[in-house]
Formats: structure tokens, sequence, C-alpha cells
């Protein structure tokens, strides 16, 4: 749909023995929102000052249009940055904090440095404040201005050079839950209208998911998984991007045929295919596909260890065999209650084995200040006891 | 008092007022006065502000040389503030415990060694000599004591740690990303600098400028030792009008207010022009 911009071929950075990024490949198309997610120390900011060319990669090219760019310095780059902690000029008022690339000379196409008429400079930093809703604000000084406000100083002041690329270096992070999701919208608005290339650092997945066109997944140096939103969210490519992303129950399972996935030594219908027959396989299964039914009717039983009221739903912990999961349901069951759960094929998500397989998708932690609090939990043969409303008790 | 522990305050304040306050008013009382020679009895005048005229060449002379002093101090200060607060930590202190080193030594002691390099048969002239390039020039010596040059190198040498201090916290607490920022957004090196790095450091160069100008105007050993008594500034003035043979205390009085008139208003003028960069700084 639309053509490559940016490309990193076998990017490799590390300091002494210390590999922060091991081969990355990746490229990003012109006017994509592209999110590198990952918890800190994954390497996604690394990545970024790379592009932006204030890191050189040890090894590996980075590429901008084709071009070969890694000896480039930030300042030659058609690339500009917005800082984690926006890095305004605390000697310059709104304006001029916006207006300081404009004031630059520069090339023209022979080669001549020349300046901005004044008069276009102004109209250009008046439009881009209008386009931040920062109107009317060009004489403060940026301390007197909120975080939020500082925050689309720092966004204007780099869309206002016209780069082809926008850099996002976690810009949300200092900012509240409300104004981050005000900011979410407005960004994605923002690069909508201005059709530029943004390529976004967070290491908050819902932030990933809500603005991206695609998500790149990042963890120990590595690229995990890239894929839009949906691709990460529904099909985890192993046990770490499942477990990063959303919630998710990460069982052991054995692929007994195609479509056929064998977890708790029951067999239940699946959509993956492809694997060996009796493959070990991670299964995910997120807590919103699983339905609660009768403990008859259900395909595995289990027993209630939490509740957690959220508002849309209640986080129910059940304990299947002596694995927690994590079910989220609109239907309130009591603690200490059996259940049945049944999963319709479409929920289920089978994914080869990994580095990370067993470290993630048990939710026994999750649960830990409930459990102290019941000391006996029933194990078997008091189905009907606890039904009839012995849970009081 | 809104403060509850206010009462702190007090072995300050009675600090300040018996050593600052009382004798800026015995000062202002001399100085608004004159003595007759025969009784010694005093009488309220202005005759000591308005006979000050004749000493105009002394004024000139020690605001011309501490701004000198101020100026060659920034220009070799800057730099060297900047080229530390560049490099890492180990270097850093290395250079801070030599620029401190001199500061050790007395004051006096500093100035007379100096002296002794730049008398006519001082070091520098026995090593010009020694090379020839006294017989080439044709001369006995270089006359470098006695000049003002002398007496400026003498402020500079001594007066440099106070230029660079100051300039060098500042810019060693720069945030770093902001020169991130200036060059992500196309600015090479030298614009980073002029625009970003030098506008920051204003008020390490204000301070540093008050911290070496002061001292400076006021001096009087260095422009004795090194002057050679042909480069009287307003210390020596003053000096001579208490300790010296001119006793006239009065007088002494009148020169020092006025001194003191004269910094304080380019004290405030300065301050005043680098209000924007202070409030930049507390940011």
């Amino acid at each position: 749909m639309s053509k490559e911009l940016i490309r990193l071929r076998d990017c490799v950075m590390s300091y002494g023995d210390e590999v922060v990024l091991d081969h990355i490949n990746l490229y990003i198309n012109d006017k994509e929102f592209l999110t590198l997610l990952g918890p800190s120390g994954c390497g996604k900011t690394t990545t970024l000052r790379i592009i932006g060319g204030f890191l050189s990669p040890t090894a590996g090219d980075v590429f901008f249009d084709g071009v070969r760019m890694n000896d480039i310095p930030p300042h030659k780059r058609a690339v500009n940055t917005v800082f984690q902690r926006y890095a305004l000029f605390p000697h310059l008022n709104v304006f001029e904090n916006v207006a300081f690339g404009l004031r630059i000379p520069k090339a023209d196409r022979d080669g001549r440095k020349v300046k901005l008429p004044e008069r276009e400079i102004h109209q250009r930093v008046m439009e881009m404040l209008e386009v931040v809703n920062l109107k009317g604000f060009e004489k403060r000084p940026v301390s007197a201005l909120s975080g939020g406000q500082q925050q689309r100083v720092a966004i204007a002041r780099a869309l206002v050079n016209r780069p082809k690329v926008l850099l996002l270096d976690e810009p949300l992070g200092a900012l509240d839950m409300r104004l981050r999701k005000d900011m979410q919208i407005e960004l994605k608005r923002i690069q909508q209208e201005m059709e530029i290339t943004f390529i976004y650092v967070t290491h908050d997945q819902e932030e990933a998911l809500a603005m991206s066109d695609t998500v790149v997944v990042m963890d120990g140096g590595r690229i995990q998984q890239i894929g839009t939103p949906e691709d990460i969210y529904n099909e985890p490519k192993n046990a770490f991007v499942a477990d990063f992303i959303g919630e998710s129950n990460i069982i052991d399972g054995i692929m007994r045929a195609d479509g056929v996935v064998e977890i708790f030594n029951r067999r239940f219908q699946c959509l993956d295919k492809g694997f060996e027959k009796d493959e070990p396989v991670d299964v995910v299964i997120r807590p919103e596909d699983v339905d609660i039914v009768d403990e008859a009717a259900g395909q595995l039983r289990g027993t209630v260890t939490a509740v957690t009221f959220k508002g849309m739903q209640y986080d129910t912990i059940v304990d299947f065999y002596g694995f927690k999961w994590l079910i989220q349901t609109t239907d309130y069951c009591p603690v200490d209650s059996r259940i049945g759960i049944k999963i319709d094929p479409d929920g289920i998500h089978v994914m080869k084995k990994s580095q990370y397989s067993g470290m993630f998708g048990d939710y026994s932690s999750y649960s830990e200040e409930y459990e102290e609090l019941d000391v006996a939990e029933p194990e078997d043969g008091e189905e009907d006891g606890s039904r009839e409303g012995g849970y009081e008790e | 008092m809104r403060n509850k522990r206010g009462w702190f305050a007090f072995p300050y304040v009675i600090w300040m007022a018996l050593f600052v306050v009382i004798p800026i008013v015995i000062m202002a009382v001399y100085a608004f006065t004159v003595a007759d020679p025969a009784t010694n009895a005093t009488q309220a005048s202005l005759d000591n502000f308005t006979d000050m005229g004749v000493y105009l060449s002394v004024f000139l002379r020690s605001f011309w040389l501490a701004i000198l002093a101020t100026l060659v101090c920034l220009l070799v200060g800057y730099p060297v503030s900047y080229w530390m607060a560049k490099e890492g930590p180990r270097f850093q202190r290395v250079a801070m415990a030599l620029i401190m080193l001199p500061m050790w030594m007395n004051f006096l002691l500093r100035t007379y060694s100096w002296m002794s390099i730049l008398e006519n048969n001082g070091l520098l002239n026995q090593l010009f000599r020694a090379v020839g390039l006294l017989d080439l020039l044709g001369v006995d010596h270089i006359q470098m004591i006695g000049t003002s040059g002398a007496v400026v190198l003498g402020m500079v040498y001594n007066y440099l740690p106070f230029m660079i201090l100051p300039i060098y916290s500042v810019i060693v607490k720069l945030d770093g990303s902001l020169l991130e920022a200036a060059r992500d957004l196309g600015a090479d090196s030298a614009r980073v600098f002029s625009k970003v790095i030098f506008p920051l450091s204003l008020p390490g160069i204000l301070s540093g400028v008050t911290m070496v100008f002061v001292p400076s105007v006021s001096t009087f050993a260095i422009s004795n030792l090194l002057g050679g008594g042909n480069q009287m500034m307003l210390g020596d003035l003053i000096e001579l009008q208490f300790l010296g043979g001119a006793y006239n205390p009065h007088l002494g009085a009148a020169v020092s207010m006025v001194m003191m008139a004269v910094v304080v208003v380019c004290m405030v003028v300065m301050n005043h022009f680098g209000e924007g960069e202070e409030q930049a700084v507390m940011l």
C-alpha cells in the first residue's frame, strides 16, 4: 500500500559484552504509525536513538529511502524527535521553542544556506500551535505550562519542521491517566492529518494497541513479534508476547493433530495447524474468551478462588487442577463455587515452545492476598454443598 | 512572624548588625564629616566628595583594570569551564583540585612570587636573556613589573577560579537532552553552543563576573606589589588614607562609599540584565 521509508538491517548494539540490540531487522513504511513496545531495557529506546542518529549501531545498517544513514549526524536527518521529558528550551518562550528549527538556515537546491523569511516562520509556528491546540500561548515562558501543554509544545516544535518521520520516546509517560488518553487520540489525529510516519516508543501495551498501525514487540534486545495490533493480540507468537499484551492464561499443551490440542488431558478444538504430531506447545487463552457454564456442562471444571469487581467485568481466578486461570466475565461467581468452562475453537491460540515457556501465564500470584484468607480449600466431593449456599460459613 | 523558627536567624542578624550595618554607618559618618587639623574637631561637610575630583584618574584606572581583568578571566575561564564540564568525572576531580591548589597558598605569597617572576632581573627576563631574545631586541630587560599589564595579570591569576567555578557548575548541570533536542532540530555544534549552551550558562557568567570584578576593583596589594607604585588603584588610595602617610580617614571613607555605590549600581544593572536567565535555571 505504501512504500518503505526506513530499514534497519541486522542492527547490533553492544557495550563491551553487553548486547543491547541483537540483530534487529525492521522496515517502516511511509505514513505508518509504528510502535516499539516492550519492558524497560528491551532495546526500544536504543532502536529509536539509532534511527534519530544519536547512536551509531555497532554493526548493521540504517537506510532512509534506500540511502545508508549510519554516519549522518542527527541535524542532517529528515527526522525529528519528541523527547521523553520534552527537553524544551527553558530560556525561550513557546513561540521561540517551536521556531527553533525553522530559524536554522537550510541548504537550498544549489547548496546555499538560506534563512526562512520571518513572515513564513511566524505563519508556520502559528499554524502548528493551532494544530496542537496552543493558540494564544505563544508568549508564555515554557516553565509556566502544565505537563500536557509542554508536551504539545514539544510535538509542535518537532512537527513544524515537516519531518518525514517523527520519533516519540514515551512522550506520554509523565502525564496522568486522563491526559494520556486524550493525548493518544490527539496524537493519532495529528499523525493522520499531517500524514507523517510516527515511530513511537512505549512500555504501555494499551497505548500501543490503541494508536498503532504496526506494533513491534521487543524483549532482551530482540524483536519478538511484528504485526498489527489485532495480530499481536489475537495471534501472539510466543509466551512473552501473549503475557505482555493484555492478560492471558498460558498453559502447557500437546498438539495431537491439526486443529486438536490437548490440555489437562482433555482435547480441545482449535484453529491452529502445521505442528508436528504430539509436539509440546504453549496454549494461550484470553480471559475474555472463556465462557462460564454449569459445572456439569463444562469442558474443564474448577473452583473459584478469588473475585475482583473491575467495573466492566469480574476478574475471576479459577483453580483448574492446581493451575490458576484468570477469567473475565460479567457473571458473578462466588468464591469457592465450582464452575465449568467452555472455550470456542477461535479462543484457543497455540504457540511454539520458546525460551519464555513456563515463565508466565499462571495467576497464582494474582490471588495471593485472597488465598491467605481462605485456609482450607475444599477439594472434591463438596460440589453440591457449596452450590446450596454453604459458602457463608 | 510567620516562620516560628525565625529566632534561629537571630545570631545571623546580630552578626550582620555588628559587622555589616554598624561599620557602614561609621563609614558614612566619617565620609560626611571633616576634621579640623588644628583642633581635631569634626564637623559635617560634603568637602570629601567635592574634593574627590583630583582622584578621577585613580577611579578610572581602577575600573578600567578591573574590567580588563574580568574580561580576561571570562575569555580564559569560559573555555576551561566548558572543557572541564565535557570531560569525565575523573578529569573533573583532578582539574578542580588543580584550580583550587594555588588558593591554599597565601594570597600575598602568590603575589610576591609573581613579583620575582616579572622583575627586571626576574625569572622571565633571565629566561629571555638566556634564549637571546633581549640581545635580539637590543634591550637590557623588558619592562613588565610596574605596568598595568602586570596588575591585570596578578588579578587574573588570583581571581580566575572565581570565574571558572560558577560557570563550570552551571554547564555541568545542563540537561543533555536539551543539546540533543537542538541537534535533532537541525542545529550544528556551533549553533547548539550559541543558541542553547551559552544562553543557559549566562547565570554562571554573571556570578563569575561579579565574583571577579568586585575584588578586582577594590584590590590594593596586587596593584601595589605588581604595579610598583605606578598603578595606584582605589584600594591603594583608601589604604593610604587610613594607614599611609596621607592620613585622612574622612576622605578614605568617602572614597569607599563612592566605590561601593558604583559597584552596587553595576551589580544591579547586570542582575537586571540577567534576570530572565536566572529564572531559566530555576526551572
